[in-house]
């Protein structure tokens, strides 16, 4: 193999696929199909024409007159849209901090539920709907507890992982996860039974769902979601980098600490937000980027935006049927992601071999 | 040219490497021996900024520590004795990853960049690998890769941890002449190795480290004597020179 240096040749394609266009259009696809199912079904029909033109109507200058009706403009956009919309920021949020969390620890399995996000939330949920459900902060009360139990059972994660040393961070910091969650969740288990009159607000609580939500909703948890979802697109390149170990990454210049922490905090940070509106939701995390990765590419820079888009559609598509399948009665979100979920999922590991 | 003043690796309470004092010079080849846990390793990891350590590590005369460690990674490429090569990343976009340096933190690769990597993929003949993933490459044409996205870092050193680990006798050839091909655009090279007749032949400077200080330095002939292998690898060898390369052959006691 000798190697000369030859000069001026034809270029090879030296580029790094990023999205793709063909991906890119599909996942897109994928949204708009999921949001229009969204606002459509429902127990009053309202037809597909019609929330075209009540949705123009509020683009100034088109001059396109509302169609709906009082009840039915108040079901559109009063009732569905903030339950679609939520529903796409929450499952958009857990899927791209999953995919994150995945990068940044190199664990396929890793979840954005890891470093105990779910137990604190559940935790100051449950002790908000205990001891505080008719304080000051009103309906906000929980949501607020939610999201001061998640970041709390993340910092103390983090303090405890520190502790044990720099030399493993990673593996520290997951066994560390597990430390707090297992102590938040006996913890919680001690409270509910010196309160089991509220048991079952609890468990609604915890199943999640998006049966209550409203725009006031959207907009508490919004700003999180979009700020931490910006900070982790932006890592796409970066956790490419991270992929070749922390040797290698440092080597290439790369502050792997301080990338690790701000993808965490960014992570965390969107996730608390998302579980304190919508109570936890299993299985987006993992589901959704595996299915990109299988389907697509396993590089950052194509799971990370397309697993915001994928997880958004796939979080509005189960809400829809979380409120179809046994209607008028409503099934637990989080019961149905892992349902449909886990078969799907099956079929999709089954088959990229074949796909690509 | 790298050098190290009174370098010391601690791992707790164990030193590595102990005072080392050493120097590669610039456009030469360098290689680190000496039996297992003699500290190689943690000095080539002390010169590319990985581990912590006491003591100077200086790049072209500057004080390693001074440099952020994107300009260290500018001047010293790292390929460690087992790289990560992610199976699905196709070469071009794994070499692309070896301009990071040169790349602002949450920037993308501009055309000098894809410029450079394709320099780096030519170099290596790698050109009809381009769009192929790592994972579909045979051992040799991986072990090329890495040695490409090291060059497209375009760093004027080069350190490699035992870069024959696990291959085979030809394979070992191929890899360190390819590294000696390189050093002709001016790299500085320098090596970890286990096998003392290979250093011999391919590096021009040896450094003998024991229990993580440099106890012989020089050329091959200086290096590779008979007592000197005897003392520190305590092992029985038969030394034998041929028209100027130094042999080192392994006798049963």
């Amino acid at each position: 193999m000798g190697v000369a240096a030859p000069r001026v040749e034809a270029a090879p394609r030296v580029e790094a696929r990023g999205v793709g266009l063909r991906a890119g259009l599909v996942t897109v696809g994928f949204l708009a199909v999921a949001l229009v199912v969204g606002l459509a079904i429902g127990p009053v029909h309202i037809g597909l024409g019609a929330i075209l033109r009540s949705a123009l109507s509020y683009v100034p200058g088109l001059h396109v007159h509302q169609p709906l009706g009082v009840a039915d403009h108040n079901i559109l956009w009063q009732l569905r849209a903030p339950r679609v919309v939520l529903a796409g920021l929450v499952g958009g949020m857990l899927a791209i901090a999953g995919a994150s969390y995945q990068g940044v620890f190199r664990n396929p399995l890793a979840d954005p539920y890891l470093l105990g996000v779910a137990g604190g939330a559940g935790l100051g949920a449950t002790l908000a709907i205990i001891y505080a459900a008719t304080a000051a902060g009103g309906r906000w009360t929980v949501p607020l507890a939610a999201f001061a139990g998640a970041i709390a059972a993340v910092a103390l994660t983090y303090v405890l992982g520190r502790s044990a040393g720099a030399a493993r961070t990673t593996g520290a910091l997951v066994l560390a996860g597990v430390t707090v969650a297992t102590f938040t969740a006996a913890v919680q288990t001690f409270v509910q039974q010196q309160h089991t009159s509220v048991l079952q607000n609890v468990y609604a609580w915890l199943l999640g769902g998006f049966s209550t939500s409203t725009w006031s909703d959207v907009a508490i948890c919004a700003p999180y979601i979009a700020a931490s979802s910006l900070v982790l697109v932006l890592h796409r390149r970066v956790l490419d980098v991270l992929s070749l170990g922390d040797d290698e990454a440092a080597s290439l210049g790369v502050d792997v600490a301080r990338v690790r922490l701000t993808i965490v905090i960014a992570a965390t940070l969107g996730t608390a937000a998302a579980v304190s509106v919508s109570g936890l939701i299993a299985f987006v995390g993992i589901i959704v980027p595996h299915t990109i990765r299988l389907l697509v590419s396993t590089s950052y820079r194509a799971v990370l935006p397309l697993s915001l888009l994928a997880g958004a559609g796939f979080l509005v598509l189960t809400d829809v049927l979380a409120r179809t399948v046994l209607s008028p009665q409503e099934l637990p979100i989080g019961v149905v992601t892992a349902f449909f979920g886990a078969p799907f999922f099956a079929v999709v590991l089954r088959t990229s071999r074949s796909m690509r | 040219m790298i050098e190290t003043r009174d370098l010391w690796v601690r791992f707790g309470p164990v030193a590595a490497v102990r005072g080392l004092t050493l120097r590669a010079e610039t456009g030469g080849w360098t290689a680190l021996i000496g039996p297992n846990g003699a500290g190689k390793t943690s000095a080539l990891r002390a010169l590319a900024g990985l581990v912590s350590y006491q003591g100077k590590v200086l790049v072209d005369g500057r004080d390693a520590r001074k440099l952020g460690r994107r300009e260290l990674a500018r001047l010293v490429a790292f390929v460690p004795q087992k790289p990560e090569t992610p199976p699905d990343l196709t070469v071009a976009e794994y070499v692309l990853l070896g301009r990071t340096p040169h790349i602002s933190y949450l920037g993308g690769e501009n055309r000098s960049d894809r410029e450079a990597a394709a320099r780096a993929l030519r170099r290596l003949e790698l050109e009809q690998f381009a769009e192929r993933p790592l994972g579909s490459l045979s051992g040799g044409e991986l072990q090329r890769a890495v040695l490409a996205r090291a060059l497209a870092q375009e760093a004027p050193l080069l350190l490699l941890d035992e870069p024959t680990t696990s291959l085979d006798l030809g394979r070992q050839q191929l890899v360190l002449e390819l590294i000696d091909t390189l050093r002709g655009d001016g790299l500085t090279v320098v090596t970890t190795m286990h096998d003392l007749t290979l250093a011999g032949q391919y590096a021009e400077r040896l450094i003998l480290l024991d229990a993580g200080s440099v106890v012989a330095e020089g050329s091959a002939a200086e290096v590779l004597s008979a007592p000197n292998v005897a003392a520190h690898y305590g092992a029985n060898v038969r030394v034998m020179e041929e028209d100027g390369r130094v042999f080192v052959l392994p006798v049963r006691r």
